[in-house]
């Protein structure tokens, strides 16, 4: 049974500190205290700890910075919910209980409903028998609850709602446990482009399509296509997708118009994005991904959030030495032994960690970090939550 | 096929992060021992395979991405959901050129972007023929191994006549969606669930298993990925027995090194517990459960080799 962890720190070298020299801090208190900001998104790929960290820095921002805060979840773990109040999936912001008022700040916290989102839209925007018809649709029922965009678009959508009603001065929106982090920027405006393209319309009217400037062999192929979809998906089926997108178009005037919209304000600098991920080298790829496309889009990117990492309580003792002094005391000082061993487990999980981070502060230096420590068990209260919002800052 | 892995089309899933490719991986290893061959399948566009084996992003053809020492084979395939589209439609029309100036129209991403049942059925569809294909009346490949889409998805993924009955009431896309669910429920596949001994890959996993058993899918084997011998002299770690250890092996014993050591068991034995626990939940799931070891070296071939051997065993 100690072979294994022998093997684990047989080839690491000594210690590695946390923070490596040249590496900007990032801090987080600064961040929320900054009144101009009122957006933070966080990102990042499934499994890093959005929606905790989303959370904890809204609790953050309402007791030690007095912000009045919303926070929007997209889904949460369901003791994560428990905690922040949110029984029920009833797309409205609740108070958070538990929080302290003493800044003068308040926490409220929703769940993005998607097809509820989707529903409040259209009807926003149309009569109620044409949004009943609308709603009766096949397509709309798939798109409103498992098109792989739709989340994405209605995370936009609700984040632009909760920005137009102006009731709150801090919004801090988790995004969806999308394939590629960059899904929650692309997908808005792919699925605008879709109901709003001139594909859907030469589905619609193949044969008018034809007599505009299209060329030849696509108008050629676009019959066979049509053909094809009609012969392999059914006649009934293209005539539902085409009163869904009529029904759609004349309802919201243009998908993409919607879309844009919530992306400028995504560019405003009144938006900060933070990127996340744990010391895992598919995470960190990840956030490299994000970190470019943001640079790219000139967004702003506040900083990286390296949560789980870990750290040594002591460095008196290396690698090695531990390894060696826990053979000799077998048997005679076993609990020494064994904690020697954890402490060279550790200290070659931390140098790993720091190997991992370092792939992205090579690539990019400016944009600031800070490292959360891994919290022993997960986060199930308003207490967990404020104890990871001092892990937030502690590293500034 | 090997009694421990009866199935020949083996689904993995799991919570993102739990390791999902690199199991996925290990079994397309493990089963290609004594001449078999094996695929391995990845369909969310992730090129997850191509750095597990070292090698460049997968085409969307099977290449060959790995040997046994037993001469087995694993081949991999990257499945498109356009590609996938493309040739079935190529199987009732000739595309062609056409096909071509379709896709740059996107039409194709289109297609299957409006329908997202039309995609997943294209994928699975892709997977069910290669799991049943045979060339001189001999099967392709002895098992195929699926990297599916994480447990957040997996219901919907499979569930694939649901999906696409909603939109298609009739027509070859109905009857497609129809074989692939039949072999989905078959026994010949099994979907298994890679966690990690922490709360919300476990929950997941409990999550999963319930909404796979309520679709009728048939849920193989927990995975339980990157674990690590107990360490239980920790136990007993306190100050002054750790002093007396770190004189006994002629270490520095001040005052801030022996105060770390002890909070660093001491944060182990917090962990040891929550993980403890989570073994119970799992245990009380009644599935059978494979502990596989975590690899210090990172995932290399040889640390896949070594998870194919426990998965083997």
């Amino acid at each position: 049974m100690t072979d294994t962890l022998e093997n684990v720190t047989a080839t690491d070298g000594g210690q590695t500190r946390n923070g490596a020299p040249g590496v900007v801090a990032l801090d987080v208190d600064a961040l929320l205290a900054d009144r101009s900001v009122r957006i933070i998104v966080c990102c990042g790929s499934g499994g890093v700890g959005k929606t905790t960290t989303a959370a904890a820095l809204g609790l953050r921002a309402a007791e030690e910075h007095g912000r009045r805060t919303v926070v929007l979840t997209i889904d949460p773990a369901r003791r994560l919910a428990q905690a922040l109040g949110l029984t029920e999936l009833d797309n409205t912001p609740r108070q958070v209980k538990g929080v302290n008022p003493a800044a003068g700040g308040e926490l409220h916290a929703m769940m993005l409903d998607m097809k509820r989102t989707f529903d409040d839209a259209v009807l926003a925007h149309t009569d109620a028998r044409r949004a009943e018809e609308i709603f009766a649709n096949p397509f709309y029922q798939a798109m409103s609850s498992t098109f792989s965009g739709t989340q994405e678009y209605m995370a936009m959508e609700k984040l632009g709602q909760l920005h137009a009603r102006g009731e709150w001065d801090l919004i801090v929106v988790d995004t969806p446990p999308s394939r590629s982090a960059l899904d929650f920027l692309d997908a808005p405006q792919r699925l605008a482009r879709f109901l709003d393209g001139r594909m859907l319309r030469m589905l619609m009217m193949p044969a008018r399509a034809g007599g505009r400037s299209m060329f030849n062999l696509v108008t050629a192929s676009f019959g066979v296509f049509a053909r094809a979809v009609q012969k392999i998906l059914g006649g009934q089926l293209l005539a539902d997708l085409s009163s869904f997108v009529s029904g759609l178009d004349t309802t919201f005037g243009g998908f993409r118009q919607r879309a844009e919209r919530t992306y400028r304000i995504l560019q405003a600098p009144e938006t900060a994005f933070l990127v996340l991920a744990a010391p895992e080298p598919d995470a960190v790829r990840e956030a490299g991904y994000f970190a470019g496309r943001l640079r790219r889009d000139r967004m702003p990117l506040a900083g990286l959030i390296l949560n789980r990492t870990h750290r040594l309580s002591t460095t008196g003792i290396d690698t090695e030495q531990a390894l060696a002094a826990a053979d000799a005391l077998e048997g005679g000082h076993q609990a020494t032994a064994d904690t020697l061993r954890i402490h060279a487990a550790l200290a070659s999980q931390v140098a790993r960690e720091a190997r991992v981070a370092e792939r992205f502060t090579r690539a990019y230096p400016e944009v600031p970090v800070a490292a959360v420590a891994a919290q022993p068990a997960d986060v199930h209260d308003v207490d967990g939550l404020r104890d990871i919002g001092a892990a937030l800052t502690a590293a500034a | 096929m090997s009694e421990k892995w009866p199935q020949r089309l083996h689904v993995v899933t799991g919570k993102g992060g739990t390791g999902k490719t690199t199991v996925a991986g290990a079994l397309a290893l493990a089963l290609a021992g004594e001449g078999r061959r094996t695929l391995l399948v990845e369909v969310e566009g992730r090129q997850g395979i191509a750095p597990l084996f070292n090698v460049g992003p997968l085409p969307y053809a099977e290449r060959r991405v790995a040997t046994t020492s037993g001469r087995g084979e694993v081949r991999a395939l990257a499945v498109d959901a356009e590609q996938a589209l493309l040739e079935y439609l190529d199987m009732f029309y000739k595309l062609g050129l056409a096909g071509r100036a379709l896709q740059r129209l996107g039409a194709i991403d289109f297609a299957t972007t409006i329908a997202p049942g039309l995609r997943d059925v294209l994928l699975t569809g892709k997977v069910k023929e290669a799991t049943s294909r045979t060339e001189n009346g001999r099967r392709v490949y002895d098992a195929v191994i699926l990297d599916a889409p994480p447990t957040g998805r997996i219901g919907r993924f499979l569930n694939v006549t649901a999906e696409t009955a909603r939109l298609a009431k009739v027509g070859p896309i109905k009857t497609q969606s129809e074989g692939v669910a039949a072999v989905l429920r078959s026994p010949i596949t099994a979907v298994h669930i890679v966690t990690q001994l922490e709360e919300m890959p476990v929950q997941e996993t409990i999550d999963a298993i319930a909404e796979l058993t309520a679709l009728r899918l048939p849920v193989g084997r927990i995975i339980v990925n990157a674990t690590r011998p107990p360490l239980t002299g920790a136990a007993k770690a306190t100050a002054a027995e750790v002093r007396r250890g770190l004189v006994a092996a002629g270490l520095a014993a001040d005052r801030a090194t022996v105060a770390g050591l002890v909070r660093e068991a001491k944060d182990y034995r917090v962990r040891q517990r929550v993980e403890s626990a989570l073994q119970v939940d799992l245990a009380e799931l009644g599935r059978p459960v494979i502990e596989l070891p975590f690899l210090p070296g990172g995932v290399d071939r040889a640390g896949l080799d070594l998870l194919a051997e426990v998965l083997a065993e």
